[in-house]
């Protein structure tokens, strides 16, 4: 794929002048780097991009591009995405936000957002932790971690975002790294033309509560098997990894949905004969 | 008799009801006869009733025809015919009979039961079975139609080219040993001799409609310029979301299912964030899930219309039968301070005006708006005259072309609302928040931001111009010192309040009604206004609690002596009820 940046907008243009309020060092920031590059790639006019969060440090994100941005409420970013999508099929939707917000609270939405396969990009900043609240383990923490609310772990086992995602249906699932501008870009814009529901695991370090993720950058391996098309396969590897394997994971080839909202419209009166008696 | 119907042999209006176990057919008899009745020139209203059970359960079609518009029934029914008697003691409750009712039932099917044959009640025993046995094919409940066609006087052409159409799919022969059936009924009507022929209807070329509260509140909706909608099934709202998903495709519109209603309002919002009027339906307890994003549309100024057609509650309560006890969530429901508006049909052809007026009201305002309809709205057809076009189209203020790089989302205006970018409009990129923001959106925890952002959305709200939709002001035609009493309420006992008035009117007790359209905001200085000088007023609603008196009463001091009249759904509040508080408390 070609990488070279647009004639028309650089990844700066994509950027806000509103500055960021994560941690320095926090993963998040090469999230959004490498988003605004993806854009550039892409092309598309900031304008026409809608970012949709919902919250968590990692929701923040809207406010930091200068695309049109839905900072909603923790853990309904999804169906927020979906119902603008629906309605504005002209626009180029991204769903962003944490692993708290997409798979704990929004874990149902999540579910639905694959079956759905709206057209859209969910990109998820797993940190395995809540840290906007400062600490608390989340769906994808492993058992032991300790904390304040679950001294000496919670004991339950990790939440595995991308086998539920291909078993629930969405059309292209890849998992990338943060630190990997480079990857993450181009599995952005591969992500956002693949039609329907793509589902990208961005692993994101929270180096304030979770600092033992600074090793993460070591850990990280591109995938060594090309994407495959089968998702029992796809879901197979995933489970057997050893969760630091990235890239494009899985391309399918469902029909996305495709019940719009139209740019013109009938007169409502053909809907009254019905009542006439 | 009805001291409000004309004492001569035909009556203005009849109530009857007709029960049956499941599959007897008793709710297509009772769709039959309203659809034939509205043809022919009548009005009418019918309700109906079924068991707990989902499918096959007994069921009653409630139905009152009229010579004039009918807001609700009556309190007790002139005719009631029963196919058999299962469970049909269930309804007992539901479908009292008049002092000079009749009851018809199937002698093979033994006597009628105590509860129903009140004292005085005529009863007569027709073979509906053995008689439709007589005809290959032939149906009980068809007998039913008859007898009622033949009691009441309605034109026999016209029911049966309903039947016709109604059974068109069934084929020829279902259609002619329908009619012949009728025509068995009718006969059997002749020799039992009737006190209950109908007035001749004014007109019999009508144009008339037959159509529900879910309905009307849909065609509302979609005529005031929804173009989405978000959908979780419950009772009794479902139709509303039902109705709406062909007729938006047809438009060029969509409906979505949502996996709940956290979804549902979420998807709602996202779609009018892009500019798309959006609705979603719900009832009670998906009202409850909804309201932390009632908040985020209050807070980021994104309009949407939910409608909640309201159930029995708390938590499952009675999901098929009416209350208003969602007043209090419907106008507080949310942490903060989160003003929205709150709309409520007044009858079921108002339904369409009060949707109509929510998208209108939402948009223009750029407000989460709640239409607060309930089950015996929402659940009830009417024949009505055909409503008229209503000038309430969603009107969003939205910026075209944003020149510079100052555009504030959030802009301090003399209305206080501001105009919208809507995305794909170059330079009006903003992040709408649900955190308190500046006026260009960024999140801000700034004293003097929040107060002005919470002002904003206060007066917005405060300083429009509702016109005189806020409620509907009537009286009953008689004046002078005998008009001492006012009714207040709001919603669906409007129309028991109607009947009760015109009731009174006759007994010569003057009373002015004052049923609330617009229940939040509270238009304070309106109602005062309306009631000056009232002596008497008597509120009315179907809460357990009185949320509605608490809510007046938190807002405003009222006039005069105050009288509060409030029971819980399901038994609903009804006109004889009202006349006797009003003229027991004349007496006092
Ligand atoms: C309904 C609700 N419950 C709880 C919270 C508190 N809360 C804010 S962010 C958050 C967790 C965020 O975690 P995650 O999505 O992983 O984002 P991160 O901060 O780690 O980027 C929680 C629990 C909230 N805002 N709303
Ligand atoms: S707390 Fe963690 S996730 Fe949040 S900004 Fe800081 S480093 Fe990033």
């Amino acid at each position: 794929m070609n990488l070279a940046q647009s004639d028309t907008f650089k990844a700066a243009d994509y950027r806000s002048g509103v500055s960021p309020i994560w941690c320095p060092g926090c993963g998040d920031f090469h999230v959004l780097l490498s988003f605004t590059k993806a854009l550039a790639e892409l092309g598309t006019a900031p304008e026409n991009v809608a970012v949709i969060s919902g919250i968590g440090c990692s929701s923040r994100i809207p406010a930091y591009t200068n695309c049109y941005g839905f900072h909603g409420v923790h853990g309904r970013a999804l169906p927020l995405g979906a119902g603008l999508k629906v309605a504005r099929p002209d626009l180029t939707v991204f769903v962003m936000s944490g692993d708290g917000d997409g798979f704990s609270i929004g874990g149902n939405h999540f579910l639905h957002a694959c079956r759905r396969n709206v057209d859209l990009t969910y990109v998820v900043m797993d940190n395995q932790v809540y840290g906007m609240t400062k600490g608390q383990p989340s769906p994808t923490t492993e058992p032991d971690w300790d904390s304040a609310l679950s001294p000496g772990g919670t004991g339950l086992r990790p939440f595995h975002p991308l086998v539920i995602a291909l078993a629930s249906g969405a059309n292209f699932v890849a998992r990338e790294f943060s630190g990997d501008i480079k990857s993450t870009t181009r599995t952005i814009v591969e992500a956002v033309r693949h039609p329907g529901f793509s589902f990208v695991e961005i692993l994101s370090p929270c180096v304030t509560f979770r600092p033992d993720e600074k090793a993460w950058k070591n850990q990280v391996h591109v995938a060594a098997v090309q994407a495959t098309d089968d998702p029992a396969r796809a879901a197979r590897r995933i489970m057997t990894d050893d969760g630091f394997n990235t890239g494009v994971l899985y391309r399918g080839a469902r029909k996305p949905y495709d019940q719009h909202v139209k740019d013109s419209f009938a007169d409502p009166a053909i809907l009254e004969p019905e009542f006439a008696i | 008799m009805m001291p409000n119907e004309a004492p001569h042999s035909t009556r203005r209006s009849i109530s009857f009801a007709i029960v049956g176990s499941g599959g007897a057919g008793a709710l297509t008899a009772g769709a039959i006869l309203m659809e034939a009745a509205g043809k022919a020139g009548w009005y009418g209203i019918m309700n109906r009733s079924v068991g707990a059970q989902i499918r096959g359960g007994e069921a009653a079609a409630l139905v009152r025809l009229s010579t004039r518009p009918v807001d609700c029934m009556t309190g007790s029914f002139d005719i009631l015919i029963a196919i058999d008697w299962h469970n049909a003691n269930r309804f007992a409750a539901e479908m009292p009979l008049a002092p000079d009712g009749l009851v018809i039932g199937d002698p093979a099917n033994g006597d009628v039961p105590e509860t129903i044959a009140g004292p005085g009640v005529s009863q007569a025993y027709i073979p509906f079975k053995e008689l439709a046995g007589s005809l290959a094919g032939g149906r009980e409940n068809m007998i039913a139609v008859g007898l009622f066609v033949g009691l009441m006087g309605l034109p026999i052409e016209t029911v049966t080219s309903v039947i016709a159409d109604k059974l068109s799919e069934k084929g020829e022969q279902a259609i002619e040993t329908g009619c012949r059936c009728v025509q068995i009924g009718v006969q059997q009507a002749a020799q039992l001799g009737s006190s209950f022929t109908l007035e001749t209807p004014a007109t019999s070329q009508t144009g008339r409609w037959l159509i529900t509260g879910n309905e009307a509140v849909g065609l509302g909706a979609v005529r005031g310029g929804i173009r989405f909608a978000a959908a979780y099934p419950i009772t009794p709202a479902t139709e509303v979301l039902e109705w709406l998903a062909p007729a938006l495709t047809k438009v060029g519109g969509t409906l979505v299912q949502a996996e709940d209603e956290l979804a549902s309002i979420s998807m709602a919002i996202g779609a009018s964030f892009g500019g798309r009027p959006s609705i979603t339906a719900t009832s009670g307890p998906g009202l409850a899930l909804m309201v932390e994003s009632l908040g985020l549309a209050a807070a980021s100024e994104i309009p949407i219309v939910v409608v909640n057609v309201m159930r029995g509650g708390p938590s499952t309560g009675i999901p098929t039968k009416s209350e208003q006890s969602d007043l209090n969530i419907a106008v507080y429901g949310c942490h903060g301070d989160a003003p929205r508006i709150v709309v409520a049909p007044l009858s079921v052809a108002d339904c369409l005006f009060a949707a109509q007026w929510a998208v209108h009201l939402a948009e223009a305002m750029q407000v989460p708006t709640i239409v607060l309809s309930d089950q015996s709205l929402g659940q009830a057809q009417v024949v009505v005259d055909p409503p008229t076009q209503l000038a309430f189209i969603a009107r969003r203020a939205v910026v075209e072309t944003v020149e510079d790089e100052g555009y504030q989302r959030y802009a301090l205006t003399g209305s206080s609302v501001s105009p919208m970018a809507l995305p794909g409009t170059t330079g009006g990129q903003y992040t709408a928040d649900g955190l308190s923001h500046t006026v260009k959106g960024i999140p801000s925890s700034n004293n003097l931001d929040h107060q002005s952002q919470l002002d904003k959305r206060h007066n917005k709200i405060a300083g429009f111009d509702y016109g005189n939709h806020w409620a509907s002001i009537e009286d009953n035609g008689v004046a002078g010192a005998d008009a001492d009493f006012t009714i207040l309420t709001w919603g669906s006992l409007t129309g028991a309040a109607r009947e009760a008035m015109a009731t009174l009117a006759d007994e010569g007790i003057g009373v002015t009604l004052v049923a609330m359209r617009l229940i939040a905001p509270l238009l304070k200085d309106k109602l005062v206004a309306a009631l000056e000088g009232a002596q008497r007023i008597l509120i009315l609603e179907q809460t357990h609690s009185g949320q509605f008196r608490q809510y007046l009463r938190a807002n405003c001091d009222l006039p005069g002596e105050v009288q509060h009249f409030h029971r819980a759904g399901p038994q609903l509040i009804g006109p004889a009820e009202i006349c006797t508080r009003i003229r027991n408390w004349r007496a006092s």
